[in-house]
């Protein structure tokens, strides 16, 4: 009996052929809907930061160097591949591509930077319309997210911290 | 010479052991996926073994958690030098998304000192094979850190002492410029 199934087994095996794929030699298609790495297209981003406040896993930082400047950064260690930054971006300046052969030795070598000058509003401070009541309460103003040891930092403030304007406006927004 | 003779196998013979230190499951069975007959890594020379204690490389999936760090750490060290640490899946490298969370320490290398990262969530087997690739030096990496800048203002700006009477009408001198 043990011997028929033995016998059963093999004859299954030989029928499956050769099954490995060439892969290392030749690459692998990936599938039409594949999320690979988010990328990046710094000519569209106005730096509107709603990627950053999107993200579930917090991955896209931002840090505003003075009114003008606005630093996005993308640390991608922790990124899920999600495809929630792509979806609500309203300049559609993040694509999910193809790349998955991310492999490094140094996990620097994922991030993505981008210094963007920002359109000077004195009054809001950056202007994006969120498409949902929830999403409007997300994070507005100034963001001063920790660049220098890639933390995530939830505040904004409606003042910039390097320079203090007038007293009365200090409101504090958490 | 024995030792010259064992860093050269080292890169043909990768015995590998999978520590999953609190992941969904989700890196674990990629990781499977790629012993599989459809990815074969044994023609590699890569081998998954059971102990630390035989292995070179320990493959990390999950964050370091509270409850299992020390543990990962254990069996770092029960791995005979010279040895490797991969760091599979957004968890290994980065923390998850979870990261800030009670129970989660943060990314491996907060525990043991980490050699690769794979990315993912969960990893491609292809990526994982990849990682592997670059480890052993069969290719070269791909991703390079990208930085844009902007170093002109790209909106011109407003100069208020442009502005001039003329008939009741304030004119803005430079207004083809805008
Ligand atoms: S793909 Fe998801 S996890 Fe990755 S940066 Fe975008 S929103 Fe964050
Ligand atoms: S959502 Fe799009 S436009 Fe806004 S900061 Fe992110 S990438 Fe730039
Ligand atoms: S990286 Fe993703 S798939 Fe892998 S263990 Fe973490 S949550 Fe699961």
């Amino acid at each position: 009996m043990s011997v028929l199934s033995k016998l059963q087994e093999a004859v299954v095996c030989l029928k499956a052929g050769r099954v490995t794929l060439p892969y290392p030699v030749k690459s692998q298609p990936v599938p039409e809907k594949f999320r690979g790495r988010p990328l990046f297209d710094a000519a569209k981003c106005t730096g509107c930061g709603g990627c950053a406040n999107n993200c579930p896993a917090r991955e896209i930082l931002l840090f505003d160097l003075c009114q003008e400047i606005r630093i996005v950064q993308y640390l991608g260690r922790r990124c899920t591949y999600c495809g929630r930054c792509a979806d609500v971006c309203p300049e559609k300046a993040i694509t999910m591509s193809h790349e998955f052969e991310t492999g490094t030795n140094a996990i620097g070598d994922i991030q993505q930077r981008v210094e963007l000058f920002m359109s000077t509003c004195q009054r809001c401070g950056r202007c994006f319309k969120e498409p949902s009541a929830l999403e409007q309460l997300k994070l507005k103003g100034y963001r001063v997210d920790d660049v220098a040891h890639e933390r995530w930092v939830f505040r904004s403030k409606s003042y910039l911290e390097t320079e203090p304007a007038v007293d009365d406006i200090k409101i504090e927004m958490d | 010479m024995l030792k010259n003779l064992c860093q050269k196998m080292f890169g043909r013979s990768l015995w590998v052991y999978h520590a999953n230190s609190g992941g969904c499951n989700g890196c674990d069975i990629e990781v499977l996926n790629v012993l599989t007959p459809y990815y074969d890594v044994e023609r590699f020379g890569i081998k998954l073994v059971g102990s630390p204690r035989h292995a070179d490389v320990m493959l990390c999936q999950g964050p370091a958690m509270r409850s299992t760090a020390q543990a990962l750490k254990r069996a770092y060290d029960a791995m005979p030098a010279p040895k490797l640490v991969f760091a599979i899946g957004s968890c290994a490298c980065g923390g998850g998304i979870w990261f800030d969370s009670y129970s989660v320490l943060g990314p491996v290398e907060k525990v043991v000192p980490v050699n690769f990262y794979i990315p993912g969530c969960p990893p491609r087997p292809e990526a994982i094979i990849y990682g592997v690739a670059v480890a052993v030096g069969l290719v070269d990496k791909k991703t390079a850190p990208v930085k844009f800048k902007q170093i002109e203002l790209p909106i011109p700006r407003y100069h208020p002492q442009d502005l001039t009477g003329r008939d009741e009408l304030v004119v803005y001198e430079k207004v083809e410029k805008v």
